[in-house]
């Protein structure tokens, strides 16, 4: 490694020191934790020469860091009541606005037995035993998202599901932003305890040039059975960091699809951790992505446990001049035979101008083990438009049912009717859109 | 009536000239049969046709009913009424064979200002034509094409023409591939939508489907163009003779 001198810090780099420091001593919560996470990205935001972040840049994709939000006004919060999203289906809500947990929004209340919701803010004021657990899915602490989150969150939510429970009614964690520009951060710490079944939909939406970090930590016990849906549809000028680590025991059952429609610059950080034998994972995502906007899935498996299986499938369609990053490893260690992981990309572009740039890697230290990736890249079928058009449907119309064959495959997999519907009309909205 | 007159087309990509100086007219309500060796260029003309971006056309012109095809997107040639049955109908992975009738309908009705069908008669007209053409309901619940064998993308071909009510449908080799049965039954398909201002242009190597599918005229291509034209007779004499004669005049 050559140490290159560093150039001078950029406009946002100063920014975020200046806001750390001006910030720091009313943050709640543990200052030495927020100071040494600080620590990771004051020397400056990683940029195209670390390798995690070769294809987005956000050194220089983050042009300034934008003030940390207040707490909302009324009229912001009814803003955010109003464009909530996947309002058709139902569930427990817990809703965020810039940021906070609102209580009047959401249904900490009436949450199923054996749910337990507590708001980021409290935990702090209260020092709930819960905290503690935060960073047992061992995402890498220095990562630069994970890093401002830790250092700046001040609300979010921390949900704990009792053993044995399986929750009927899924829960619904909206975040919503409203006004001009902020910096946002949420955390959430989802426990599932051994034997419990849920399902958790995850929702970004809102207006303004705002940046947004959310960190979603997941730790499953033995036999779990989770779900976990994401819509992203931040406004299309906010930039979206997300993360979402997640640690699995034995005998468990994952499943994740994850739809990025919003944001003008959006990175999705998932690390698995497969910890317990005989778990089976499956995670998936679509993103779609227009005009200039920039889309990155960065994917981390890591198998530590005898037979597990995980199966990657994201899907991204392009338009315009935009591009998408799909960045998905598995890590098979020494000790994890019989792992059977298969991981699979697929972009499909609409336009000349568009670049997907996908990077499949296989690390494997044991020698039983049957594992897969692949990785392919193309324009729609020019036959199978032909097929359609020759029956008279409109180049446009054919365009959008073969786009909705490709991003369908993966939004099969919401078991949920309603939900399956409602995250096609976000599909097609962005497909009569394309923006 | 279908009328091509000296039609010039080659391959886009490699400037192959394939249609060489083609003429031909098909009245409406008239059966026309096209015979022809294998490579004389049936199924390009029947793309060209249909307006596959494949091909260019270099001279000649194509109108139906007096308008010209030439100028026309294969949706808007589809709107007009041109339906062509493929000879190689394509697996679509994703879309569903009911979505996809569905679109294909509503296009040309909203083409033609009339309003889309209603899904509870949209479904009843499918199993209505599905069951007339033998084609069992759960093949309908599939992606488009795909997993159907040979003579059921055959089949399902028909039922999108009968779907579709063309003025003008091309079938290419619809034949190939059926068994004894389901060459009667996709015959009586055809049959059935037989009409006085309805067109048929059929490609077939065997003059068997002819006795079901009476032609009024029956042509002979080669090298890309129609070197013979003449009543049903001419199919059963290629049938004795081949095609050597032609192969060698062309
Ligand atoms: N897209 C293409 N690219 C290259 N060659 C082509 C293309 N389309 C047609 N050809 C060639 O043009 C010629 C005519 O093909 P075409 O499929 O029209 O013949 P056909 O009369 O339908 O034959 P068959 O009876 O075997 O179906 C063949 O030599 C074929 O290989
Ligand atoms: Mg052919």
């Amino acid at each position: 490694m050559n140490t290159a001198v560093r150039p001078i810090k950029t406009a946002a780099e100063n920014a975020l020191v200046e806001q750390f420091t001006a910030a720091k001593a009313r943050l709640p919560g543990n200052r030495d934790a927020r100071e040494k996470a600080f620590g990771a990205v004051v020397e400056g935001l990683p940029h195209r020469r670390v390798e995690e972040w070769k294809y987005t840049d956000l050194r220089a994709l983050m042009r300034d860091a934008k003030p940390l939000a207040d707490l909302p006004t009324d009229a912001q919060v009814a803003a955010v009541d109003r464009k909530r999203v996947l309002t058709s289906f139902d569930a427990s809500k817990i809703v965020f606005a810039n940021g906070s947990l609102i209580e009047s929004l959401s249904d900490l209340g009436k949450l199923p037995a054996g749910v337990e919701a507590v708001s980021l803010a409290k935990a702090y004021a209260s020092d709930l035993p819960l905290l503690a657990r935060f960073g047992e899915a061992e995402a890498p602490e220095d990562n630069a998202a994970i890093a401002l989150n830790t250092a700046f969150v001040s609300d979010g939510v921390l949900i704990r599901i009792a053993a044995g429970t399986k929750v009927d009614r899924p829960l619904h964690l909206a975040f919503g932003q409203d006004g001009e520009g902020h910096a946002s951060y949420a955390r959430i710490l989802i426990v599932v305890e051994d034997d419990a079944k849920v399902e958790i939909v995850e929702s970004h939406f809102g207006e303004g040039h705002h940046q947004t970090n959310s960190y979603v930590e997941l730790l499953a016990g033995d036999r779990t059975d989770i779900n976990l849906i994401k819509l992203q549809a931040e406004s299309l000028d906010t930039q979206h960091l997300a993360t979402l680590a997640i640690k699995l025991g034995a005998e468990s059952s994952l499943q994740t699809v994850a739809v990025a429609r919003g944001s003008d610059v959006a990175r999705q950080q998932v690390f698995v951790k497969f910890e317990g034998d005989n778990t089976k994972a499956s995670l998936n995502g679509i993103s779609l992505s227009g005009a200039r906007r920039h889309l990155d899935t960065t994917f981390f498996a890591d198998h530590a446990s005898y037979g597990c299986e995980s199966r990657e499938l994201f899907k991204s369609v392009l338009d315009g001049d935009s591009r998408s990053v799909f960045q998905g490893k598995i890590l098979v260690r020494q000790n994890a035979q019989k792992t059977d992981g298969r991981m699979m990309s697929r972009a499909l572009m609409l336009s000349e101008g568009s670049e997907a740039d996908l990077k499949p890697e296989l690390e494997i230290y044991a020698d039983d083990v049957q594992c897969a990736h692949g990785a392919t890249c193309g324009a729609l079928d020019e036959d199978h438009l032909f097929y359609l058009m020759a029956r008279g449907i409109s180049k446009i119309d054919a365009q959008a049912i073969l786009v909705e064959a490709f991003v369908g495959e993966v939004l099969d997999m919401v078991e949920d009717e309603g939900l399956k519907d409602a995250l096609a009309v976000v599909t097609n909205s962005w497909l009569m859109a394309r923006d | 009536m279908l009328s091509i007159k000296n039609l010039y087309a080659r391959i886009e990509d490699n400037g192959q000239e394939i249609i060489k100086g083609l003429n031909l007219e098909v009245p409406t309500g008239q059966v026309h049969a096209i015979m022809g060796p294998n490579g004389s260029g049936k199924s390009t003309l029947s793309y060209v046709l249909a307006g596959k971006e494949d091909y260019e056309v270099t001279e000649g012109s194509v109108e139906l009913d007096g308008e010209d095809l030439l100028e026309l997107e294969a949706d808007e040639r589809a709107n007009k009424g041109v339906f062509l049955a493929f000879q190689y109908p394509l697996e679509i992975p994703g879309v569903g064979t009911m979505t996809f009738l569905k679109a294909a309908l509503n296009a040309q009705r909203r083409a033609r200002d009339e309003g889309e069908i209603s899904t509870p008669d949209f479904i009843k007209m499918v199993r209505q034509h599905a069951s007339d053409l033998g084609i069992d309901q759960d093949m309908l619940k599939r992606s488009l094409n795909v997993g159907f064998s040979g003579g059921e993308k055959k089949r399902a071909e028909i039922l999108q023409m009968s779907l579709l009510q063309p003025k003008l449908a091309i079938l290419d080799e619809t034949d190939s591939g059926l068994d004894i049965d389901a060459l009667k039954v996709v015959s009586d398909g055809v049959n059935r939508l037989r009409s006085p201002d309805r067109s048929f242009v059929v490609i077939t190597h065997y003059q068997r489907l002819l006795n079901y599918i009476k032609p009024d005229v029956v042509h002979v291509m080669s090298k890309g163009r129609i070197v013979r034209s003449g009543g049903p007779e001419l199919a059963l004499e290629l049938e004795k003779n081949g095609y050597a004669e032609y192969v060698e005049a062309a």
